[in-house]
């Protein structure tokens, strides 16, 4: 929609420039959905030139504006197999069409925060850090730590997202991948993945709750000792209530689906 | 830095917020819709250097340097492109508003995209068609009729719009550039119920661009509906153009004009408002019991209210026959509770209107609207204008399903109009649609039904609140809709109804396709089936011990119209239909996976084709110079199909073919007088008038030929000594040649609809799938197939999401919190399943060439029907709508 209160596009954007009612621009496709009247300035990062997926010996880095659709047809880096199964199964988990790939951001979706955003699942379950920038300095914090709650993250005021590097030993175990909506190709109410790393299992609960969950399991848990854990994490109010889904539910299916990618990378 | 679109430099540049939609449209590309305004429902598609971007969401600034191609530069210069001509063999739109960017989206599939369609087309929504058309369309199967060979009824023959609609060229109520335009905002109040006490202006009038504010003290004093019927004494007179007492969150309080949207908006967020918040109600139970806050309490008497006092807008108290005599009698009874929540239209296109004042100084408005002669009316009441001072007409309307037969806009527009001198626009968001606009009205309807051991019932009792909202627009209407043929189609010595229409601070509800219909036969096709099941029946057989047969009367409590009748009966085939579907073996792709439940059912629903009280048409039909033939008509077409029809009609009876035939339609400088497009009327009153006025010219042509003229051909009048043409007969004429024809609505005959699934049901995890749809109905003459299924398969689709997803939700303080597609899901592709459609063959003996309606009426038997299954197969007997995945389980687990 059109966002009336703007006057102004800086374009491409640096860090440093922003002000109060400034905002960041990825690709527009979040910022322009939804009124915006406190904003006044658009920082264009998307004009930045950033390479949207570089991989290295240490594992892939995805700059903050690569576009899902870019991210979904990346195929520069085979060995790191535990990717390429997720990203497309998170891809395909957006409510929004392969028309809103084309132009929407990682980035934009991890600094969106909403509980259903498969990229903040993708990248918290592959071990992402994000590299943030603001005027004093850069900082690195992981994806889990980055979404806070619903709608909100750790970001400072100014300070804006350049990166996610998964690292390469988050990139090869073996992975499960379950999600949950109200609706075929619907919204995500629950979104699950399960990594093999090494002879342990890493277990990432979103969309069903308010910021993501990681449990982690130096072996394969048996199905009680899962369940007992999935209790002690997630507590009882994160998980989310809204029209998506009612929260029983969520935690219902978060406990199934679970159970189902524990028996499953069990194997 | 240009944008290059469809291959033409656009030197200006678009504005730092702007969206690509918003420059594509200034820039002429009136093909690029405005649906959600929010990235999903892809009505706004374009290409962006080659690949398919929702406009809407995509900064225009970045187009700069780029190539856009919108639905205007798809197709070379001198044709179609193929994607463009598949949508017309496969007639795969109704209103056509989703349709650009359908072709758009479909024009860039690949080959996987194009074999996972539930996948590919999830960005983009479709409110009319149930997405089988689509589905045909971007599959390339042709289901659509050439004309030319044999008679034009009965054909399925396409829309006469669809070469515009497919290139992006029909004119919908937006699609017009007028210049010195501005621009009309509203704000809104925050409050359920609140006084407006002050309204300081002075800020908003010194924003730039501004040019007027309008609050309560620049209306007129008069109170009026919203609702439009031919009887204005149908409705409660409640409503004023601004208000001092806001009634629910999202009324208006005031209105800013400006020379810009931005300027109107920024003029709203500067007007200083005092409120007195007062008490509000958001229940309609609690609504009625003593000591409640009064939302109309000021309006005791003259607004004809039933009880202001105590917030009941209308209500009903009858008995037929004895019910306690009946329920005595019976060897089962039983008695439960039904809730239906607020649903929205959803049309693509929102509520809106331009208006402006003519060379002649005349109020005219363009509008979205369902209504335009009662518009009219209405206006011309507000505001002590003669009706000839006033003209209301209609572009092509983008989706109406009754949220149209309101003044929701035109109110306004005509006093910003008046007040500016200058032409004024007021074109809702999507926010304002579910917040400002109306709703189904929710229904709670408690029945309690006996039956002796073979079957018969003995008794039925009702009690049914509706909630109507903050106002009463179709308040009392639906009610006693709801009640009528929901149980008129039953033949039972002993019905009792005890209905109420109440008031609460809530956004308004008013007419809905069904017409309360569909809420209330939720709870009668369900208690019939509990019935059948305490009975160890066949649900079908169940029915057809009760339903009501050819001769017999429409019995239901109350004064109702008494000029409903039979004039075709194919009830009976259509339950022979559902029971020839459920003999039939499940085929391999209906299997259900393994530990899932299973289950049937069914329901049916009957509809009086037209409204009670009379529903009035003109036409005319006229002969051109050229040969060709013109309908006049004032009925509106958002997708409907009527005007399919009409030309069809006439083309028979002057012996020529559809293409032959032009309509004009929708504007009250066309013909006399029209009621509207609603309640069922578009084919069996409107087109009977047009039938009239073709019969009529038929003869009139064959007068001026003189004596021993035999019949028409599609190029002249044929005589004994040879034909005179048509463009002859119509120079040697003084004036045109020209008939009229009009019909009143009265008798009306009813239609008939039964549906029935097989579905499964993943108890782990709440999923229904279905598994088997089969819809039977009974619409009469079949005048176009092709539009006949379209219409059912949509009704079903639309009724699908009432019970499986759709629902406003309001929070404590009375506000809307699904007020975007986003919040609130309207099937997808993905949620459609086929549905096998059968139509019953009958001839009525009061439509068109023995048509009956078929339009509201397929919506009514979906949700009982899936109730029905859903019990089947789970053994829980589910009373509250949505029938969502996560409501299914909890249900079950709660057993």
């Amino acid at each position: 929609m059109d966002l009336h209160t703007v006057v102004e596009v800086v374009s491409p954007a640096t860090v440093g420039q922003w002000r109060p009612g400034d905002a960041w621009l990825g690709g527009g496709t979040g910022l322009f959905a939804e009124p915006q009247t406190g904003v006044t300035r658009l920082l264009d990062l998307a004009a930045a030139g950033w390479t949207p997926v570089t991989a290295h010996e240490h594992g892939l880095e995805i700059a903050a504006t690569c576009t899902v659709a870019e991210l979904a047809g990346y195929a520069g880096a085979p060995r790191f197999t535990a990717f390429h199964e997720l990203a497309t199964a998170c891809c395909r988990a957006f409510l929004a069409s392969a028309k809103i790939w084309n132009v929407a951001t990682v980035g934009g979706n991890l600094c969106a925060a909403l509980p259903a955003g498969p990229m903040i699942a993708l990248t918290a379950a592959l071990d992402g850090e994000c590299l943030l920038l603001a005027p004093a300095g850069e900082r690195r914090l992981g994806v889990v730590d980055l979404v806070t709650g619903d709608g909100r993250t750790a970001l400072a005021p100014g300070e804006l997202l350049r990166s996610i590097t998964l690292p390469a030993a988050a990139l090869t175990g073996r992975t499960a991948f379950r999600q949950g909506s109200l609706f075929t190709h619907g919204r995500s109410a629950v979104l699950l993945i399960g990594r093999r790393a090494g002879a342990g299992l890493v277990l990432t609960v979103t969309a069903a709750t308010v910021r993501p969950f990681q449990l982690r399991f130096a072996g394969v848990p048996a199905a009680a000792e899962l369940a007992a854990a999935l209790r002690d994490t997630v507590p009882g109010d994160a998980y989310v209530d809204d029209v998506h889904g009612l929260p029983a539910w969520r935690r219902h299916l978060t406990a199934r689906y679970a159970e189902e990618i524990r028996a499953e990378l069990a194997r | 830095m240009t944008v290059r679109i469809n291959g033409a430099d656009h030197d200006r540049p678009p504005r730092p917020g702007q969206c690509l939609r918003t420059y594509l449209r200034e820039e002429g590309c009136f093909g690029v819709k405005k649906g959600c305004d929010s990235g999903d429902c892809g009505a706004c598609t374009v290409h962006v250097d080659g690949r398919p971007v929702h406009s809407c969401v995509y900064p225009a600034f970045r187009a700069q340097g780029r190539q856009v191609t919108t639905i205007e530069g798809l197709a070379p210069p001198d044709g179609l492109h193929p994607v463009q001509q598949r949508f017309l063999d496969a007639q795969g739109f109704q209103c056509g508003f989703c349709t650009a960017g359908m072709i758009m989206t479909t024009a860039a599939l690949d080959e996987a995209e194009l074999a996972d369609l539930p996948r590919a087309l999830k960005g983009n929504l479709c409110r009319c068609t149930g997405y089988r058309a689509i589905a045909d369309a971007v599959h390339g199967v042709r289901t659509v009729a050439e004309p030319g060979d044999g008679p034009a009824v009965g054909a399925g023959l396409g829309a006469p719009a669809g070469p515009q609609v497919v290139t992006g060229a029909a004119r919908y109520t937006f699609d017009v550039d007028v210049p010195g335009l501005l621009h009309l905002k509203v704000l809104r109040s925050p409050h359920a119920h609140a006084r407006i006490t002050a309204v300081d202006t002075a800020a908003a009038l010194a924003v730039p661009g501004v040019t007027a504010v309008l609050t309560h003290r620049d209306a007129p004093p008069r109170y009026f509906s919203t609702a439009r019927h031919e009887h204005a004494d149908e409705d409660p007179a409640d409503t004023r153009v601004l208000d001092d007492v806001v009634r629910h969150a999202g009324q208006r309080v005031a209105a800013v004009v400006a020379e810009t949207e931005a300027a109107a908006e920024e003029g709203c967020r500067r007007l200083r408002v005092t409120y007195e918040v007062l008490p509000a109600v958001l229940d309609p139970e609690a609504a009625m019991r003593p000591g409640a806050p009064a939302v109309h309490g000021d309006k005791i008497t003259g607004h004809r209210i039933a009880r202001a006092a105590d917030n009941v807008v209308g209500e009903l108290h009858a008995e037929l026959g004895d019910v306690a005599a009946g329920f005595a009698g019976a060897d089962v009874v039983y008695e439960a509770t039904f809730r239906t929540p607020r649903v929205q239209h959803a049309a693509l296109e929102t509520h809106g209107a331009i208006g402006w004042l003519d060379e002649a100084g005349r109020l005219t408005l363009r509008s979205s609207t369902q209504t335009p002669f009662l518009t009219r009316r209405a206006l011309a009441e507000l505001f002590d204008l003669p009706p000839d001072r006033v003209r209301v007409l209609t572009g092509r309307v983008g989706g109406g399903f009754g949220g149209k037969q309101e003044m929701l806009v035109e109110d306004l527009v005509a006093l910003a109009v008046r007040r500016t001198g200058r032409p004024v626009k007021l074109e809702y968001t999507r926010e304002e649609q579910f917040t400002s606009a109306t709703t189904r009205h929710p229904f709670t309807v408690t029945m309690k039904a006996g039956a002796r051991r073979d079957g018969t019932l003995t008794a039925l009792t009702l009690r049914v609140v509706s909630d109507t909202g903050a106002y009463g627009n179709h308040g009392p209407a639906v009610m006693y809709h709801s009640c009528h043929e929901s149980i008129a189609v039953y033949r039972c010595a002993n019905k009792k109804v005890d209905a109420y229409a109440v008031y609460t601070n809530t956004v308004p509800s008013g007419a809905f396709r069904g017409y309360g219909l569909g809420q209330v036969s939720f709870a009668v096709e369900s208690v019939l089936d509990e019935l059948a099941r305490r009975l160890d029946l066949d649900p079908v057989l169940l029915r057809e011990r009760n339903i009501v047969r050819p001769g017999e009367p429409l019995a239901a409590p109350g004064d109702h119209a008494d000029d409903l009748t039979i004039g075709s009966y194919g009830l009976d085939q259509c339950l022979d239909a559902v029971r020839t579907a459920a003999a039939r073996p499940a085929g391999p792709d209906e299997a259900a996976p393994a530990g899932w439940l299973t289950g049937e059912g069914m329901a049916l629903a009957m509809i009086a084709a037209g409204p009670p009280g009379g529903h009035f048409a003109d036409a005319a039909v006229t002969l051109l110079p050229d040969g060709r033939y013109e309908i006049a008509v004032g009925t509106t077409e958002f997708g409907n199909g009527s005007t399919t029809v009409h030309a069809q009609l006439a083309a028979d009876t002057l012996g020529t073919t559809p293409d032959r035939i032009v309509v004009r339609q929708s504007d009250t400088d066309l013909v006399g007088h029209d009621t509207g497009a609603f309640a069922s009327t578009g084919v069996v009153v409107a087109g009977r008038a047009v039938l009239h006025a073709a019969r009529a010219l038929r003869e009139r042509l064959l007068e001026l030929a003189g004596p021993g003229a035999t019949g028409l051909d599609p190029d002249g009048v044929i005589r004994p000594h040879g034909r005179l043409g048509l463009a002859e007969l119509a120079a040697s004429s003084p004036e045109p040649v020209r008939a009229e024809g009009r019909w009143a609505g009265s008798p009306r005959s009813v239609a008939f609809n039964v549906q029935w699934f097989r579905v499964a049901v993943d108890p782990g995890t709440g999923e229904l799938r279905i598994l088997r749809s089969v819809h039977s109905a009974d619409a009469g003459t079949v005048l176009n197939p092709l539009q006949t299924r379209g219409q059912i398969e949509g009704g079903v689709a639309q009724a699908l999401g009432a019970a499986l997803a759709e629902h406003i939700d309001i929070d404590a303080a009375g506000r809307v919190t699904t007020a975007a597609f986003r919040q609130y899901h309207l099937p997808t592709f993905a949620d459609v399943p086929h549905t096998e459609v059968v139509l019953a063959r009958t001839a009525d003996a009061i439509g068109p060439l023995g048509a009956k309606s078929m339009s509201e009426s397929p919506f009514n038997p979906v949700a009982p029907a899936l109730a029905n299954a859903l019990r089947d197969a789970t053994g829980v007997r589910f009373t509250e709508l949505p029938f969502t995945r996560d409501r299914i389980w909890q249900r079950l687990r709660a057993g």
